[in-house]
């Protein structure tokens, strides 16, 4: 039994936090915000460009094994990192590239597979996963995020392969993590009613990549739309397939998580100095309470991304259980934990000028991402009543 | 990062297990075909499978060895409860003395008292009982009013009462925390004493809960004589002699929260037996959201083992957890009687019984108010709130507090 951070974790994740800290991103997130607000569509520049040093730190290659140039290192390892990221609100396209390649790394058998490997490996090249959700016990489709509502998409399908082996791909996936200015977009397509790993050079034709924004300026967002793109068709078994996906979920969770602890520090410092009626505020038990209860979310979402790094491995049949669990606690936590943020500050905590705001974005938008922590929820219900079905 | 026994943990569980198939079938059976019914004789037969499972190592496994023991350590004692589990046999009897007064004795008794005391408890011949919350004495232990007076000869008297006290009705003795100097602020006037159950003037009264069983006691002392030897850890220590066991009973939570029955396999369960609850989608996100915390509290113990492992001590941290299951059990609970109807509060129903039994917990080993106080205070650094008891004599208190009402 062994659950503690291994000495090269713990360097990880430092090494992370000392490199984000270089930059100002809660300011950069605000000034975002406000270009967009102020009509101009959002402006990209306003936020500083991490990608150079998440390449510098070798996180794009995170879980590449070495042998095609990466770091081969665990789930868990990219949630340390994702954590850090989500402390200060770092918007680094590792939530669609990592995904992508686990994917791409799962069947690196193929053709062409290894070179591209190799660049997303040190980041030359970047990636971003379709996100699709594997089925229920309740439904045996594969489905897509749809852009507004409740319906869920269908996984877009592919047709017979072309004289350059390629396949072509028709369909789409709305809100893509990290697409604008991908080079390469991963995910799962049905082929002959079956559903199988496709990689597609995001300058292709047919390929339509609509950059949005909603509310979180820090957050790149997608709609993808394919029609007869040309895709290769991956060595990944429908396992990994299912395994991105919840692999998403848990690195969302960890992000999640990271700004959890950002919310709860700044909230306690907070409530230590600011007097009322002769006392520092955290000695009420009201809010004493209240952040107390963040600390439970926090702790039991962070106890989650262990099960969920050790599942990913340790106990696959468990991942999807796990990873869900970690979505949904990770989730919630977030919304409590910037209510909370919000409260603890009184009115300050609501302007413009705090930093509350900023993780209060945050984590409305995260919560509909991904198929939203409504989704991981239920998903945590039917493993488990799958798993009763089974004993 | 990993779950797996380490070789030495994994040659122990072999040899826990082994000893476990051999022994099994001399287990007292408590539940289905042939369980045992009356009261008196499940106490008996427990009390003897523990002196076994104490005769095999399997009972303070933490204790020193020359108290009995074996000298391992907790991820021992966690592997011993798992293949205990496993088997299916009942644990130890005297869980509270086994696990929170023994090692409190074995810290600040005296030499003759562990060779006195900690022998028969650890083999179930005498259980032991832990006397500390009162009527007005809960949350704040401090204010304990149960009151020993030293006579001349150097004995004491003790007059008082306290409650919730599990295990008193078949118990041999008691750890109790009494007022000896009533003088002084109130931490420092507590005492910590050794008392005989069988003592004259001592009356232990059934308390019955929600279920209408009575788990609890409540014990009245009247004028009950002890002798000078019956002090724990020296007159006027008993707070620091009552924060060890409070520090095992944590250790003990933390590590046997598992076994508690609230756990996401056995609420799906129920969902899942009710072919409409399981397509549902309001049942299945209430489900959802009360497993993923469940789930989340079972790698919360791990982390609390791998700490343990390390050397650490569990803080007040481990507080939260309680408060997890508690909550949690609470919801799954309302929603699987939700879902069953009426039935799910019939008399022999497990879910009525849990349902029944949860308000309860939410206050035992620490409201949850408290709790939430601790862990604010002593983990997230937040002031305290102002006291009104501080530096002032107990005797004194009373009477502030008498004023102020």
């Amino acid at each position: 039994m062994n659950l503690a951070l291994s000495d090269e974790q713990v360097f990880l994740r430092e090494a992370a936090r000392g490199a984000l800290s270089r930059f100002k991103t809660l300011e950069a997130a605000r000034e975002a915000l406000d270009t967009q607000k102020a009509g101009t569509g959002g402006d990209e520049n306003a936020l500083p460009d991490l990608w150079p040093t998440a390449r510098e730190a070798g996180w794009p290659g995170l879980l590449i094994d070495e042998a095609h140039g990466g770091a081969g290192l665990d789930a868990f390892d990219a949630m340390l990192v994702l954590g850090e990221c989500g402390r200060v609100l770092a918007g680094i396209p590792l939530l669609g590239h990592l995904p992508a390649t686990a994917i791409l790394g799962d069947g690196a058998g193929g053709p062409g597979q290894s070179e591209f490997l190799a660049d997303l490996a040190t980041g030359e090249r970047r990636a971003a996963y379709l996100p699709a959700q594997p089925p229920s016990e309740l439904d045996e489709h594969w489905s897509t995020d749809p852009a507004s509502g409740l319906g869920r998409g269908s996984l877009p399908s592919a047709a017979a392969a072309g004289d350059d082996g390629r396949v072509p791909v028709t369909g789409r996936f709305a809100f893509v993590p990290d697409a604008p200015g991908a080079d390469t977009l991963v995910g799962a397509a049905l082929l002959d009613g079956k559903p199988v790993g496709v990689a597609i050079l995001a300058d292709a034709p047919g390929v339509s990549i609509e950059p949005v924004s909603r509310y979180d300026a820090t957050r790149s967002l997608g709609h993808v739309t394919l029609e007869n793109a040309p895709a290769v068709v991956l060595d990944a078994p429908e396992e990994s397939l299912a395994a991105a996906w919840y692999l998403a979920q848990a690195l969302i969770a960890a992000e999640s998580l990271g700004s959890v602890e950002t919310a709860l520090d700044v909230s306690v410092a907070y409530a230590k100095e600011r007097f009322t009626f002769g006392r520092a505020i955290g000695s009420y038990q009201a809010v004493k309470h209240s952040l107390t209860e963040v600390l439970r979310q926090l702790e039991n979402g962070r106890s989650l991304l262990y099960y969920a790094g050790w599942a990913r491995a340790g106990a696959p049949a468990e991942f999807a259980l796990a990873a869900s669990a970690a979505r949904s606690v990770g989730g919630r936590a977030l919304d409590t934990a910037a209510r909370t943020m919000i409260s603890v500050h009184g009115g300050i905590g609501a302007t413009w000028e705090h930093d509350a705001p900023l993780y209060f974005r945050r984590a409305q938008l995260s919560r509909r991402l991904l198929g939203g922590t409504a989704q991981a929820t239920d998903r945590v219900a039917g493993e488990l009543i799958a798993q009763a079905d089974a004993a | 990062m990993d779950l797996d026994d380490t070789p030495e943990q994994a040659a122990y569980r072999a040899q826990v297990r082994s000893w476990l198939e051999e022994h099994k079938s001399e287990a007292p059976i408590l539940q289905g075909p042939g369980a045992i019914e009356d009261e008196d004789e499940i106490v008996a037969a427990r009390r003897a499978w523990q002196g076994k499972l104490a005769e095999a190592g399997l009972a303070g496994v933490t204790w020193p060895k020359e108290y009995g023991g074996q000298g391992l350590g907790p991820i021992e004692q966690v592997v011993c409860n798992q293949e205990i589990g496993r088997a299916k046999v009942p644990g130890i009897l005297d869980a509270i003395g086994v696990g929170m007064l023994g090692p409190t004795i074995i810290a600040h008794g005296s030499e003759e008292q562990k060779s006195r005391y900690l022998g028969p408890m650890l083999h179930g011949d005498e259980v032991w009982c832990q006397l500390f919350s009162e009527p007005a004495a809960g949350s704040d232990l401090a204010a304990v009013q149960t009151r020993a007076r030293q006579q001349d000869d150097g004995s004491w008297r003790l007059t008082g009462q306290k409650v919730w006290t599990t295990n008193a009705q078949f118990a041999s003795y008691g750890l109790l925390l009494a007022r000896t100097d009533a003088d002084v602020p109130k931490h420092k006037g507590l005492t910590m004493f050794v008392v005989p159950i069988d003592a004259e003037g001592v009356t232990v009264r059934g308390l019955r809960q929600i279920s209408g069983e009575a788990e609890f006691n409540e014990v009245f002392f009247d004028d009950v004589a002890l002798d000078e030897s019956a002090v724990v850890g020296g007159v006027g220590n008993g707070w620091g002699t009552g924060l060890t066991t409070l520090m095992f009973e944590r250790v003990t939570i933390g590590l046997g929260s598992e076994g508690m029955g609230y756990n996401s396999t056995r609420f799906a369960g129920a969902i899942a037996a009710d072919e409409h609850a399981r397509r549902d989608p309001e049942v299945r996100h209430r489900l959802g959201e009360i497993a993923s915390e469940l789930l989340a509290v079972r790698f919360t113990g791990y982390r609390t083992l791998t700490a343990l492992q390390k050397g650490q001590i569990p803080g007040p941290e481990a507080g939260l957890a309680k408060v997890t299951i508690v909550s949690g059990a609470i919801k799954a609970g309302d929603l699987i009687a939700d879902v069953i109807g009426p039935d799910a509060l019939s008399e022999d129903s497990e879910w009525a019984y849990m349902i029944s039994f949860l308000p309860g917990l939410k206050s035992a080993g620490g409201t949850e108010e408290i709790l939430r106080n601790t862990v604010g205070e002593r983990v997230l650094g937040l002031p305290p709130e102002p006291r009104l008891d501080k530096g002032i004599p107990f005797s004194e208190l009373r009477s502030k507090e008498g004023a102020a009402a």
